[in-house]
C-alpha cells in the first residue's frame, strides 16, 4: 500500500490510462448491444446467429485477440486501439444476450397499452421497453464492467498500459509492492464502478422500489 | 495465416503443438478438480443452511474482480517459477462461478421436495446428498461449465511466467514477431475451449436425470 503513496503521480497516470482503457469498450459495447439485442429480441434467426456467435467469441483469451487485433486491423501493437477493440467485442458478447432477455421480459399486455395509446414503435422502444428492460440490462452492464477492469491489465503483457504495467515491472524488478499496488487499484476500481452502476440503476429505475 | 498450424515440424518433439496442448488441458482439468472440490462442498452448505449466502456472493464478486496476471505474478515472486503459481491463480479464478453455481443451484430446489425428503425421515446428509445436489445439478454443471470456459482462456497467461501450455505459441510468437505462431495458439485455445464445453456437456448428459432435463429439449416423448 505505501507504494501507492509514494509512487501518487505514476498510480494516478496509469489509473487514468486504465479507467480510459475499460470504460470507453463498455460504452462503444453497451451502445452496439442495444439494437443487437433488440434483434434478438425480435426475430429467432437472429438469435440463433449471435447468441452461438457471442459463445464462441467470448472463448477467445483475451491476450489472444489483443495480440491479434493489430494485424487484422493494420495498426501497431503498442496502439490503445487494440485493447478496445477486444474489449467491447467481450462487452458486446456479454450484453447482446443481457439485453435481449430484458426486452423479451416486457410484458405484453404493458407493450399493448402503449400500441393503444398510440405510441410509435421508437416512442414505445425509448420510452416504455427500454426503462422496463434496464434493471436486468443494467446487471448485465456491471458484469461486463467488471471483467473489462480485470481484462485491461492483460494489454500490459504486449506492452499497454494500465494497472497491468505495474504488474509487468512489478515482476521485471522482484517488486512486489508494486505488483500488489496494481492488484489493489484494480479491485477498487471495479468495486467502484460496479457501485457506481448499482446506484445509477436505483435512481434510473424507481418504480422498482415502489410498493414494496 | 494458417502456414504456422499446419507445418509438420511444429507438431512433434517435447515443444510441438501436441503437447502444449496436453499441458493446456491438464492446467484446466487439475484446476478444475482442486476448485470444484474447494467451492462445491462450501456453496452446498451454505445453501443447504441458508446461513452465510451473503458472504457466498460478496466473496465470488470480490474474488471475481481479482485480476489473474497480478495473482501469478505474485506467486511467482514469492515461491518461485513453476506449476504451483499457476494453480493457485487459476484455482481463485474457478472457484467464484463454482461457488455461486453451487450455492444457487441448492437454494433453487423446490422447497416442497425438501420437505418431502424431511417427511418421508432422511437425514440431513441424506436430504443434502441424495435430493438438494441431484436436483442441483443443472446449475452446478452451469457454474461448472462457466468456470471452465475461463480456466481454458485464462491458463494462456501461464506462459508469461514461464510455464508450458498454448499460451507458449502466444508469447514465443509476439516475442519472436511471429504471427502465424500468435494465431495459432490463439485459434487452438479457443477450439480446446470449444471441446472442454463439449465434453461437460455430454457429462451433464450422462450424470444429471432426465427428470430435470428443460421441457422440450430432452427425453422421449
Amino acid at each position: 500500500m505505501t507504494w501507492i503513496f509514494e509512487n501518487w503521480d505514476r498510480f494516478w497516470e496509469v489509473t487514468e490510462v486504465h479507467l480510459r482503457l475499460s470504460v470507453v469498450p463498455v460504452l462503444i459495447g453497451f451502445l452496439l448491444s442495444i439494437p443487437l439485442g433488440w434483434l434478438a429480441s425480435r426475430s429467432a434467426t437472429a438469435r440463433a446467429i449471435l447468441f452461438p456467435l457471442a459463445n464462441i467469441l467470448f472463448t477467445i483469451p483475451s491476450i489472444a485477440l489483443i495480440v491479434i487485433t493489430p494485424v487484422l486491423i493494420g495498426v501497431k501493437i503498442l496502439d490503445e486501439i487494440n485493447v478496445i477493440v477486444p474489449l467491447t467485442i467481450y462487452t458486446i458478447a456479454l450484453m447482446v444476450r443481457s439485453v435481449a432477455d430484458a426486452l423479451s421480459a416486457v410484458p405484453g399486455h404493458v407493450t399493448a397499452a402503449a400500441n393503444a395509446m398510440g405510441f410509435r414503435p421508437l416512442r414505445r422502444f425509448l420510452t416504455v421497453d427500454f426503462p422496463l428492460a434496464l434493471p436486468v440490462t443494467i446487471a448485465g452492464l456491471r458484469v461486463a464492467t467488471v471483467s473489462n477492469i480485470s481484462m485491461v491489465s492483460v494489454g500490459a503483457l504486449v506492452g499497454l498500459g494500465g494497472y497491468g504495467q505495474l504488474f509487468t515491472e512489478g515482476y521485471q524488478t522482484d517488486n512486489p509492492a508494486k505488483v500488489f499496488a496494481g492488484l489493489i487499484g484494480t479491485v477498487v476500481l471495479a468495486v467502484l464502478a460496479d457501485g457506481l452502476l448499482l446506484v445509477l440503476g436505483r435512481v434510473l429505475t424507481p418504480w422498482a422500489r415502489a410498493g414494496r | 495465416m494458417g502456414g504456422w498450424l499446419f507445418d509438420p515440424a511444429h507438431w512433434s518433439g517435447p515443444t510441438g503443438i501436441p503437447v502444449r496442448l496436453l499441458e493446456h488441458l491438464g492446467y484446466t482439468l487439475m484446476t478444475l478438480l482442486i476448485a470444484a472440490v474447494i467451492a462445491i462442498p462450501l456453496g452446498a452448505f451454505v445453501g443447504h443452511t441458508g446461513k452465510g449466502g451473503f458472504v457466498v456472493v460478496g466473496l465470488s464478486n470480490a474474488l471475481r474482480a481479482l485480476p489473474t496476471t497480478a495473482v501469478l505474478i505474485l506467486v511467482v515472486l514469492w515461491a518461485g517459477l513453476g506449476d504451483f503459481p499457476v494453480y493457485v491463480a487459476l484455482v481463485l479464478l474457478a472457484i467464484p462461478p463454482i461457488m455461486a453455481g453451487a450455492y444457487a443451484g441448492i437454494r433453487a430446489v423446490d422447497p416442497v421436495t425438501v420437505d418431502a425428503a424431511r417427511g418421508v425421515g432422511m437425514r440431513e446428509s441424506g436430504v443434502l446428498l441424495k435430493v438438494e445436489i441431484p436436483n442441483a445439478l443443472p446449475l452446478i454443471y452451469g457454474g461448472f461449465r462457466g468456470a471452465a470456459l475461463q480456466v481454458v482462456a485464462t491458463a494462456t497467461i501461464a506462459a508469461y511466467t514461464g510455464a508450458g501450455g498454448l499460451g507458449r505459441l502466444v508469447f514465443d510468437g509476439l516475442a519472436l514477431q511471429e504471427f502465424g505462431q500468435m494465431l495459432a495458439g490463439a485459434v487452438l485455445v479457443a477450439l480446446l475451449a470449444v471441446l472442454v464445453d463439449l465434453g461437460f456437456a455430454g457429462l451433464q448428459r450422462l450424470t444429471v436425470s432426465p427428470g430435470l432435463r428443460p421441457v422440450g429439449t430432452g427425453g422421449k416423448t
